[in-house]
C-alpha cells in the first residue's frame, strides 16, 4: 500500500464535507460538515508528518484540534442564540441583511 | 523506503478508510440531524484509529477525548436544545444550488485526489522512528516541540480557549428584562384569559388503555381532543378509539337493566 492513500482518503473526506456544507440547510449539520473538513485536514497533517519524518505536522494537527474545539463552542452558542430569537435552525432563515 | 507498510496496517487502513467514508456519506445524506451526528461520531473514531496507525498515538487519544468525547456530545446536546425534529427544508432558496454544490464538490474531490495521487505516487515515507527516538517517544517529542518551538502559539491557544469560553457564556446567556411573575399574577392571568382554568382531562379516562396516546372518552363516547398532548396530535400518533368498548358497555347496561 502506498502511504499517499492517507492523503487521498483525507481529500475524499474533505470533498464530502464540502458537499455537505453546500447542500445541507440545517445549521448544525453544516457545522458538523465543517468539522469533518477540519478532521480531513488533520489526517493530511499527520500523514505528511510521517512522510517527512518530523513531528511538526502532528503538533500542527494538535493545534487545529484545539482551535476547532474553541470554534465549536462559539459556533454552537451562536446557533442556539439564533434559534432562540427566530425559532429555526435553517441557514436560509437569517436573511435580514439581504434587503 | 526506510519504513515499510506491513500487511496489518494495510488491512487497518482499508477497513477504517471505508468506515470513515461511510460515516462521512451518512453525515451528508441523513435526513435527521441526530443520525448525522452519530455518523459523524463513527468517522471520528475511525480517524482516531488511523492516527494511531500513522504513528501518532497521542493525537489518536486526543481525537477520541476531544472529538468523540467533548465535541460530539456538545453537538448532540445542542441538537436536543434546538429540537431533534429540526430537519432540512427541501425548498431551494437559490435555484439549482443543490445540483451545483454537488457538482462542484465532486469536481474538487476529483481534482484533489487526482493531483495528490499522481504527485505522491512514488514518494517513500521517511517514517517517524528517528524523530521519536530523539526524545524517547512520540508524546515526549510532541511535548518538547510544544514547549519550545511552538511556545508562543501554545500560549496564544490558552488565550483563545479562555476567550471562547467567555464568548460562549455571553452568547448563551439570556438576560431577564422583566421581573418573574408571582403566583398571584399567574393565577389572575389564567382566569382573565377566559379559558377553562382547571386541568385538562387526563388521557385514557373511560378508555381501554391509559397510555398518553389514548384519548379520554366523553360521556357520549366521543374522544376528547384535549386529553392527548399536542405533540402527539401533531405527529398523528393518537391511538384510534376502539368502539367495541362502547358496544360492550351498552350490552352490560342492558343486562343490568333487565
Amino acid at each position: 500500500m502506498n502511504p499517499a492513500n492517507y492523503i487521498v482518503l483525507s481529500a475524499v473526506l474533505f470533498s464530502i464535507g464540502a458537499i455537505g456544507v453546500l447542500v445541507r440547510r440545517n445549521a448544525i449539520v453544516v457545522f458538523m460538515c465543517v468539522e469533518l473538513m477540519l478532521n480531513a485536514a488533520n489526517l493530511a497533517f499527520v500523514a505528511f508528518a510521517r512522510m517527512n519524518g518530523n513531528l511538526d505536522g502532528q503538533v500542527v494537527a494538535f493545534f487545529v484540534m484545539v482551535v476547532a474545539a474553541a470554534e465549536v463552542v462559539v459556533g454552537l452558542a451562536i446557533i442556539v442564540q439564533i434559534f432562540r430569537t427566530r425559532r429555526s435552525a435553517s441557514i436560509d432563515e437569517p436573511n435580514l441583511l439581504k434587503y | 523506503m526506510s519504513e515499510g507498510i506491513n500487511l496489518g496496517e494495510t488491512i487497518v487502513f482499508w477497513v477504517c478508510a471505508g468506515l470513515a467514508t461511510l460515516g462521512a456519506l451518512g453525515l451528508v445524506l441523513s435526513r435527521k440531524a441526530v443520525h448525522s451526528a452519530l455518523w459523524m461520531a463513527l468517522t471520528m473514531i475511525n480517524l482516531a484509529i488511523l492516527y494511531v496507525a500513522n504513528s501518532a498515538p497521542f493525537l489518536g487519544m486526543v481525537q477520541v477525548i476531544v472529538y468523540t468525547g467533548a465535541v460530539m456530545m456538545l453537538f448532540l446536546f445542542v441538537l436536543m436544545v434546538v429540537g431533534v425534529d429540526a430537519s432540512d427544508s427541501l425548498i431551494e432558496t437559490i435555484k439549482g444550488q443543490r445540483a451545483a454544490g454537488v457538482l462542484l464538490g465532486l469536481a474538487l474531490g476529483v481534482l484533489m485526489v487526482w493531483g495528490i495521487g499522481s504527485a505522491l505516487a512514488g514518494v517513500a515515507p521517511a517514517g517517524l522512528e528517528r524523530a521519536n527516538e530523539i526524545d524517547g517517544g512520540n508524546v515526549q517529542g510532541i511535548a518538547r516541540m510544544i514547549f519550545t518551538d511552538y511556545l508562543v502559539a501554545f500560549e496564544a491557544t490558552s488565550a483563545l480557549l479562555i476567550t471562547a469560553a467567555m464568548g460562549a457564556m455571553v452568547l448563551a446567556h439570556r438576560e431577564r428584562w422583566a421581573a418573574r411573575p408571582t403566583q398571584e399574577q399567574l393565577s389572575k392571568a389564567r382566569f382573565l384569559s377566559g379559558e377553562h382554568p382547571g386541568n385538562k382531562p387526563s388521557p385514557g379516562i373511560y378508555a381501554r388503555h391509559n397510555a398518553v396516546d389514548t384519548p379520554a372518552l366523553l360521556p357520549d363516547g366521543t374522544p376528547s381532543e384535549l386529553s392527548v398532548p399536542r405533540p402527539l396530535r401533531a405527529r398523528g400518533d393518537v391511538r384510534p378509539v376502539d368502539h367495541a368498548d362502547m358496544t360492550e358497555i351498552a350490552e352490560i347496561e342492558e343486562v343490568d337493566a333487565t
